[in-house]
């Protein structure tokens, strides 16, 4: 039993690419909730961009067009839900859930002849100079283009909605769908597209599982990532930066769980799995105990059903 | 009460029919698997062994089977249906489904049934299983002979006997040929997640063992060992021959072919009798994928030690052998009982780290 | 091009009428998918919805119809009190898990000892187990307003790692061969939840259901409660100047729909079950969730849509069973009809207008 030789620096690389799955659809469907609407199908675009995303780079060999094919994939099936909560007007929980079955089915209904096989290899990012740079260069230098491209797209949508038009007008239909109406903003389109943007990011998400974490395709092979997705939404409080720390954190209390085990430090492993939940749950209470800020964040009109009278 | 009476003919009538199957020209044998046979490991093999059946006798038999069954009530019924819809033997291929392969079997006396992994039986419920862990004293001698660094990984689901078990035959396996060789455990609390099972390869990695060895189904730990360069692995349940030569540089396979094939044919023949099959090396049940990527003598060794096992000159649980606190277990030439084995939970002297209770 | 058009009350007949035209949309869309799946589109779909209520074996079937959709109905009728007031318990699957293992706790306690005593006894285990595993995100509402949503949604996974833990520990069967799971409560009279008669698949908690259905009726329409949540839902702040006290609200509704989803938990681990086992939770409660929004939040709705929800589960198994159908087709099978289903209500809010040149001001 040495904790020491527990490598912080190769720990904290680990858990970046770890947590790229989650940081991506969770970046995803900030944009939707930052837009109103409550999409709780995200493990089931991810689990669809996972086979899609799969399928086509096995076809094609381009683990590139795969990803593409694993965002256009996610956005198609979150039409379904943008269709029924935009248009039909159905509950946004209840279509997201049915999403999520949905999407678990048609995954498996896809993959069928897919199992066993390998995906074309996705090559680390080894920018020269830089990433031999002791310390830092293997922990921020040498990683997949996605882990970098996911942390591009943390800082895009935080500077979108911070600084663009486009941000103000997301939020604002998130704030007071009536009232962004009335300011003859196209509510409806507006979310769609967030809806849209959202499933792209987890069917990506889907992906970087498929094609690189894993990589292989096997049946509901996202085990439950889409629900953590979500819980770092609301842990993050709607923040893009947070998205990031939250994911961090919560990959790293998993792989901190493996290599404790696998240095031999005598845990009770069964209470210390429980570890990643429970602590979300104490940052969700410590951020939510000061009630202001949370109310700043929160869209306001989160969940509810908009439809324009007139 | 004319209801219940409905239901106790309708009941006779469906054993009866169950009966009237028997009689027709096709023996139709039924499979409820626990996950999908598309998950590439555990179910896969089985639903393998179901084709072989179907490519054996062709038009003879008509198999069924059904996928991803949840344990409780949801397998009672789903066996039952395949015993009212005149199936003549059902194999039922996971643990849970203990408890209620025993119930419908009940209900159903003309029909066969055959129960994986289990421990309760009847007249007509027979138990087989796969004795896994001689698989895993060959690949213990591969991994022993391979390590560098002295450092073997091995990632277990859950710490019950099955696991166990395996974890001791490898590791006894690779002492008596590397007295240096460590084991570092991780358990995945899980059954399925190929992302936490690669993560697992990762962290074990990250602690300098060049051999990973798993009891989880997935390639993930394969796929983490290429990319880290110079680690070894081995197959688990399927070959996972997409992985040769290296990192996958053997396998224990589980081939349900032959046991499957000779109990459809005892039925067939009406000589088919409730009993309990622990089978291995020998009789093929456990098959060691082609050994690819090691020195020959390293290689040469290895298959010499499934040959002794499949011959029974070799037992893999052989004295002298404590336990981990140092109580004796086994004297010096004495091999361990059966019901030991099956009832494994504990590790044997020499590996670090406690078992979680 | 068409146009929505609120109906000034949401019709009576449409509501009767959506239900039977989404699940009539379901079987056209899912014939299709069967038949590019190379099966007998007809046979399929009269596999799934005819043979489990008429076919051959309907007599073992129509029980099973009860077996399964009691801790559905159960678990979605506590989950609609909340959801009608705005109070989203997205945990059932974990306070049904916690009841469980409550319950079957206090019957292994008791093992071998046979009384009349333990069966109650682990009912009120069971409840107690969910109630409390839901007062965790109740209270932390409450007290620091932290959504409800993502705390039940955690402790759920929570859940799952205790009951791995308990299958493995503490309630494992000391006969068990070192396997995992507890001792099965079939063989255990005093805490066996049997079926009341037999051959109808009629154990207590498919009593339970019906009487939770019966008295969310009366709750939610005769009574001050009842009025409470339904103004909750509609209009919050209209709900506090009518002294609805919303502390008090939350904690009855999560703690009601805990105290539901634990004693679906107990009922199922002490009969149709029968042990504690690592998989023993399948996703109940979080199919009743939808199964809540499928009976639109009304009791009788929710005994409809359960029963609906059963029915395409044990069909679904029939038209695998014999027509080697994956798994896979039957989900997405039942995903369809739900879409379907949610899709269709909006006839019986709205009606479908054709646009006519309004005089635009």
């Amino acid at each position: 039993m040495d904790l020491s030789a527990i490598d912080p620096m190769l720990l904290l690389a680990s858990l970046m690419a770890a947590s790229t799955p989650v940081l991506l659809a969770a970046i995803g469907e900030l944009v939707v909730e930052k837009s109103g609407v409550l999409n709780l199908g995200v493990e089931g675009m991810m689990i669809t961009g996972a086979i899609c995303g799969f399928a086509i780079a096995v076809e094609s060999g381009s683990p590139m067009l795969g990803f593409l094919g694993a965002a256009v994939c996610g956005a198609l099936l979150s039409m379904l839900f943008a269709w029924l909560t935009q248009y039909a007007l159905a509950n946004q929980v209840a279509s997201g859930l049915a999403l999520t079955m949905f999407g678990l089915g048609l995954s498996s209904l896809i993959g069928q002849g897919y199992q066993g096989i390998k995906p074309p290899a996705t090559h680390d990012l080894n920018i020269p100079l830089i990433s031999d740079i002791p310390v830092i260069g293997p922990i921020l230098f040498q990683h997949d283009p996605l882990v970098y491209f996911s942390i591009a797209l943390v800082a895009a949508v935080w500077a979108m909605l911070k600084f663009s038009r486009a941000g103000l007008i997301l939020r604002s239909v998130g704030e007071n769908h009536s009232a962004a109406h009335a300011l003859g903003y196209k509510v409806v389109r507006i979310r769609v597209l967030a809806i849209m943007f959202g499933g792209a990011c987890a069917g990506l998400g889907g992906a970087y599982l498929s094609l690189i974490q894993v990589p292989q395709w096997t049946e509901g092979m996202t085990a439950g990532a889409g629900w953590i997705a979500l819980a770092l939404v609301v842990f993050a409080s709607w923040k893009p930066w947070r998205v990031i720390l939250g994911a961090y954190l919560f990959g790293g209390i998993s792989i901190l769980q493996l290599n404790l085990q696998a240095v031999g430090v005598n845990i009770p492993v069964a209470y210390l799995a429980m570890a990643p939940y429970v602590v979300t749950i104490v940052v969700l209470v410590i951020i939510s105990s000061d009630r202001k800020r949370v109310s700043l964040n929160a869209p306001a009109s989160l969940g509810r059903v908009f439809h324009a009278s007139h | 009460m004319r209801p219940i009476k409905t239901i106790a003919a309708g009941i006779a009538l469906a054993v009866g029919l169950g009966g009237a199957a028997l009689a027709a020209d096709k023996t139709k044998v039924g499979f409820i698997y626990v996950g999908p046979i598309g998950d590439g490991g555990y179910t896969y093999q089985h639903d393998q062994g179901r084709l072989a059946v179907e490519k054996h006798f062709g038009d003879k038999v008509e198999t069924v089977y059904q996928e991803s069954v949840p344990e409780g009530a949801d397998a009672e019924r789903a066996i039952t249906q395949m015993a009212l819809n005149g199936a003549d033997l059902i194999f039922t291929t996971s643990f849970g489904f203990m408890d209620p392969t025993v119930a419908v079997a009940k209900k159903f006396p003309n029909v066969k049934f055959e129960h994986a992994t289990g421990f309760k039986r009847a007249d007509n419920l027979g138990t087989y299983s796969a004795r896994f862990y001689e698989g895993r004293t060959v690949i213990g001698t591969i991994a022993g002979r391979m390590t560098k660094t002295n450092k073997i990984g091995y990632i277990g689901a859950y710490p019950i006997p099955e696991v166990i078990r395996g974890i001791n035959a490898a590791f006894i396996a690779a002492r008596k040929v590397n007295p240096d060789v460590e084991f570092n455990i991780v358990w995945a609390y899980t059954w399925f997640d190929p992302a936490k099972e690669a993560d697992a390869a990762k962290a074990l990695l990250e602690q300098g063992a060049d051999v990973i060895l798993q009891h989880t189904d997935s390639t993930a730990p394969s796929a983490a060992a290429e990319k880290a360069g110079n680690v070894i692995t081995f197959g688990q349940a399927s070959d996972m021959a997409e992985y040769k030569p290296r990192p996958r540089v053997s396998s224990i396979i589980d081939n349900w072919a032959p046991y499957y094939i000779e109990r459809v044919q005892a039925v067939m023949d009406g000589t088919w009798k409730s009993d309990d099959t622990w089978s291995g090396i020998g009789a093929g049940m456990v098959e060691i994928g082609e050994i690819t990527g090691v020195p020959d003598d390293v290689k040469k060794e290895a298959e010499g030690i499934r040959d002794q096992i499949a011959a029974g000159t070799l037992h893999p649980f052989t004295g002298p052998l404590n336990k981990q606190d140092g109580t004796p277990w086994l004297a010096a030439g004495e091999t361990a009982d059966d019901g030991t084995l099956l009832g494994m939970n504990f590790y044997v002297e020499g590996i670090k780290g406690e078992l979680p209770k | 091009m068409f146009h929505l058009e609120p109906r000034p009350q949401t019709s009576k007949l449409w509501i009767a009428i959506t239900p039977l035209l989404a699940v009539v949309a379901t079987m056209i869309a899912g014939g299709i998918l069967f038949a590019f799946l190379g099966k007998d589109p007809f046979v399929s779909i009269r596999l799934i919805f005819w043979d489990p209520l008429f076919g051959d074996f309907a007599f073992y079937y129509r029980p099973q119809l009860l077996v399964k959709g009691a801790p559905l109905i159960l678990i979605a009728i506590g989950l609609s009190l909340g959801f009608r007031a705005g109070i989203w318990n997205i945990g059932a699957e974990g306070q049904y898990i916690i009841g469980a293992i409550c319950g079957a706790a206090v019957g292994l306690a008791f093992y071998p000892m046979e009384s009349w005593l333990i069966f109650p006894l682990m009912i009120l285990a069971g409840a107690l187990g969910g109630t409390l595993w839901a007062m965790i995100p109740a209270i932390l509402k409450v007290r620091y307003g932290t959504n409800e949503i993502l705390v039940s949604l955690m402790l759920v996974y929570v859940a799952e790692k205790l009951l791995a833990s308990m299958s493995l520990g503490l309630l494992k069967n000391p006969e068990g061969h070192g396997f995992p799971g507890s001792r099965n409560l079939r063989d255990y009279a005093s805490a066996f939840n049997d079926e009341l008669f037999a051959g109808t698949g009629m154990h207590w908690g498919v009593a339970a259901a019906f009487i939770a259905v019966i008295l969310a009726y009366v709750l939610l329409n005769r009574h001050m409660l009842g009025f409470q949540i339904r103004l909750t839902g509609q209009a919050p702040r209209a709900a506090r100047f009518a002294g609805v006290n919303p502390p008090r609200l939350i904690l009855f509704c999560l703690g009601t729909s805990g105290m539901l989803a634990g004693l679906a938990g107990m009922f199922e681990v002490s009969g149709p079950s029968g042990q504690i086992s690592i998989d023993f939770n399948t996703g109940y409660g979080f199919t009743a969730i939808i199964v809540a929004f499928l009976g639109r939040l009304h009791p009788v709705g929710i005994l409809l849509a359960g029963l609906l929800l059963a029915l395409t589960y044990i069909g679904g198994e029939i038209a695998q069973g014999q027509l080697n159908l994956p798994a896979a087709a039957i989900q997405l099978f039942q995903g369809m009809l739900l879409f379907f289903l949610l899709a269709v209500d909006l006839l019986s809010n709205f009606r479908i207008r054709l646009n006519q040149r309004k005089e635009s001001i």
